[in-house]
């Protein structure tokens, strides 16, 4: 006699508690054994590309940073290098600078997110706090430096909204100091953590052909193994100036290309963020951090593609314009919205608690999947 | 209870000729009542106290701080806030089962408390069976957290019983085994006589008797916390994964107890062990006074119990949850054989030592401490490196 069984279909989002935002996943299971997570995604569309055509340049400004608001100074960056390169504006050097210093703090806080969050999903809550302490830290700096603590808008056309404040750089530099052993305190709490390690290695393997011809780009394409750093491949702003490493996965905890490896990958780049960090800070230039953009900006009618490194990877922002004051076209490719089109693929076999480790290993923030 | 209960009869309390199986039931009734709201409830209250707080410091959160003196009234205010929230039932699940679930949960829960021994002469039944029916009452848990998850008609919540019913038969069986050493050594199931067979001193203690009880109390250890459905093993209630597992369709008094006995169940899992290798109440002889040393005994067990709530708490703060696969062949690849190496070799050292080793307590006691003071070093290690004019205000 042979029992009939079936699998079972769950529909976890869009208000599960692990799916950073609003993200649905409708998943065949068969008992804890996942045949395929089918993602669903569109819950948190807001037309912000669209919203571009009807505002203008600078009034588009606010709304990048709702398209991915765990790193919108990065968001900010790539609109105002689209402009400026539609416009033929040149950026002042303290105003790249601070574009820098600004972005690069806001890596660090995005990627504490991530890593927190991935203490959690794991089931750790502790490491998730320590992460939003430190990160906590960041805001504070970057209120004093731009007045908000998550949709930043401190970026303009042509620099920076404002100068750093008097006193910032020796608090930055404070900060910088505290942080750099506080991340190593963060691995000893949970990077290395026999269960954390068992929970992430070998799981959601991504190999390195897979990732470029899914076009994964940032953390989850270097945790493959492939080293590829809008910062260093393609230069923007003045990233050539400073010195400092692109992590890639090395397959230490299992396979390459694990949920471990991008993990890490986001470890060590907080390091080398430090690290520009404090070669900005300790070299910033005087001058102006705004160039003259006039009210009514009007670039000439033509169209252009700039690429960002944010956190979640190459960002690539395409905007044409038609020689009046609104854009004609705004598009916006993100890296979260390739890794979900491989969340299929890669969650066929696993459990459904390795679901939740592949979303936060991916790091997919909601708004930056829908815009 | 019964002599009480006769004597008041005797005394012509309930008129001349009452009914007696009657009274009885209403004693004990009236007893239970006792035990539930006077012992077990504020026992479990302030297990979530303490939770909440340690828990709250190590994740440099204040946790509550505002009902009574640091918060400690706190699980009083959220037990009221339960009791009057709305009793929601699913429209979908199966109401008879769905309401039932919780109290077979707590009936479980309660149940232990019988045979709980606070001091020599603070138990309310000093069964001769009394660690195997701890046990066997504690077991029940799963029949309420099964009948939860399948009642609720979520699919969730399924697999969250389903988890909690292979979670828990599963440790059963090295928690079972790792009790045996301790009544080997004692010679008897009564809680009381196991205690009795130990004493003050930690030397005396059966955890340190001899490798393999040393052994069987770790062992212990870790499958109730996978029994109490505790980190890193609370895969039934995995939040990030099942939203809250068996109990997500339940909200105000139901919901609330559930919790309760999962912190009550805490303190169970602490006394199961307090009595069988920690020596349970026992306290140096100081004072004739019956009174003096059942509170100093009193004290003792807590304090024992206490501690081993303070490590679950701990490890809660420390380490993530582990996968039902890993949790299966962790209680079935290792834990399993290690406690069966453990009944076998308890028996053969008895054989050969029926009166006790007289080294091997020092020297396990000594490797005990040794493991402590390197693991207080390297907590002390990252403890200096931490800024703690920052982070640490404990009475915050």
């Amino acid at each position: 006699m042979s029992i009939r069984t079936e699998e079972m279909t769950l529909n976890m989002g869009p208000q599960h508690p692990s799916t950073h935002g609003v993200l649905r996943f409708v998943i065949k299971a068969d008992g804890e054994v996942m045949r395929e997570a089918i993602p669903d995604v569109g819950y948190l569309h807001r037309s912000i590309e669209k919203i571009a055509e009807k505002v203008g340049y600078h009034g588009f400004m606010p709304y990048t940073d709702r398209v991915d608001y765990v790193s919108a100074m990065f968001t900010n960056q790539g609109w105002a290098m689209a402009c400026e390169r539609l416009g033929g504006i040149v950026v002042p050097r303290r105003g790249e600078y601070c574009r820098v210093i600004a972005a690069e703090f806001n890596r660090i806080a995005s990627h504490l997110l991530s890593v927190g969050t991935m203490g959690m999903d794991i089931g750790a809550m502790t490491p998730f706090t320590h992460a939003i302490r430190e990160r906590e830290m960041i805001n504070d700096l970057i209120e004093e430096l731009c007045g908000a603590r998550l949709t930043f808008n401190y970026m303009r056309i042509g620099g920076v909204g404002w100068d750093l404040p008097p006193g910032w750089r020796e608090k930055a530099l404070a900060y910088l100091d505290h942080f750099d052993p506080i991340w190593e305190e963060y691995n000893a709490l949970i990077s290395y953590n026999k269960i954390y390690v068992e929970r992430l290695a070998n799981v959601g393997v991504i190999s390195t052909q897979d990732a470029i011809d899914y076009n994964l780009v940032g953390p989850n394409l270097r945790g493959s193994g492939f080293k590829w750093d809008i910062r260093k491949d393609i230069p923007y702003s003045v990233y050539p100036e400073f010195d400092f490493d692109v992590p890639v996965g090395t397959g230490e905890f299992g396979t390459l290309g694990d949920a471990m490896d991008r993990y890490m990958v986001r470890i060590r780049e907080m390091r080398e963020s430090s690290k520009i960090l404090r070669q900005a800070l300790n070299r910033i230039p005087d001058g102006p951090v705004l160039a003259k953009v006039p009210r009514n900006f009007k670039p000439k009618a033509g169209e252009c593609q700039v690429r960002v490194e944010s956190s979640r990877g190459d960002m690539g922002w395409y905007a044409v314009s038609d020689g009046s004051a609104y854009p004609w076209r705004v598009h916006v490719r993100t890296g979260s919205f390739a890794a979900m089109g491989m969340i299929n693929k890669l969650s066929r076999g696993l459990m459904i608690a390795d679901l939740v480790t592949l979303i936060a290993s991916l790091d997919v923030i909601a708004p930056e999947i829908d815009r | 209870m019964q002599q009480l209960a006769d004597s008041l009869i005797a005394q012509g309390m309930f008129g001349a000729n009452p009914p007696r199986d009657l009274i009885y039931a209403l004693f004990i009734f009236v007893f239970s009542l006792i035990v539930f709201l006077g012992i077990a409830f504020p026992f479990a209250g302030i297990v979530s106290w303490v939770e909440r707080r340690v828990w709250a410091r190590m994740q440099s959160r204040c946790g509550p701080n505002r009902v009574g003196p640091n918060g400690f009234l706190q699980w009083l205010a959220d037990g009221l806030k339960h009791i009057c929230k709305e009793d929601l039932i699913p429209a979908d699940s199966d109401p008879a089962l769905f309401k039932f679930a919780p109290y077979l949960v707590i009936l479980a829960f309660t149940l232990p408390w019988a045979v709980m021994p606070f001091s020599s002469q603070l138990i309310l039944a000093d069964l001769n069976v009394g660690i195997l029916y701890m046990t066997s009452v504690t077991a029940l848990t799963v029949v309420g957290v099964l009948m939860a998850g399948w009642a609720s008609n979520d699919k969730w919540s399924l697999i969250g019983g389903i988890r909690s019913a292979a979670q828990i038969v599963s440790y059963e069986i090295p928690a079972g085994l790792s009790i045996f050493p301790a009544v080997l050594m004692a010679g008897t199931l009564s809680m009381q006589g196991i205690i009795k067979a130990q004493g003050w001193a930690p030397w005396t203690w059966f955890a340190f008797s001899n490798p393999f009880t040393f052994i069987a109390a770790n062992v212990l250890y870790i499958s109730a916390l996978a029994e109490g459905n505790r980190t890193p093993f609370d895969l039934p209630e995995a939040e990030s994964e099942l939203v809250a597992g068996f109990a997500t369709e339940y909200s105000g008094m139901r919901y609330l107890f559930f919790f309760a006995a999962e912190w009550g169940n805490l303190f169970i899992i602490g006394a199961i062990i307090t009595t069988l290798f920690l020596g349970g109440w026992q306290f140096p002889l100081i004072s004739n006074n019956a009174v003096v040393m059942n509170v100093l005994q009193l004290i003792t067990f807590n304090i024992k119990v206490l501690f081993l709530v303070f490590i679950s708490v701990w490890v809660r703060g420390t380490l993530p949850r582990v996968r039902i696969d890993q949790l299966m062949s962790l209680c079935w690849k290792y834990l399993v054989p290690i406690s069966f190496v453990d009944l076998v070799g308890t028996a053969a050292w008895i054989a050969i030592w029926p009166s006790g080793n007289s080294v091997a307590p020092w020297i396990m006691l000594a490797l005990f401490l040794a493991i402590v003071v390197t693991f207080l070093r390297r907590v002390l290690h990252y403890f200096r490196r931490s800024k703690m004019e920052l982070y640490l205000s404990p009475t915050i």
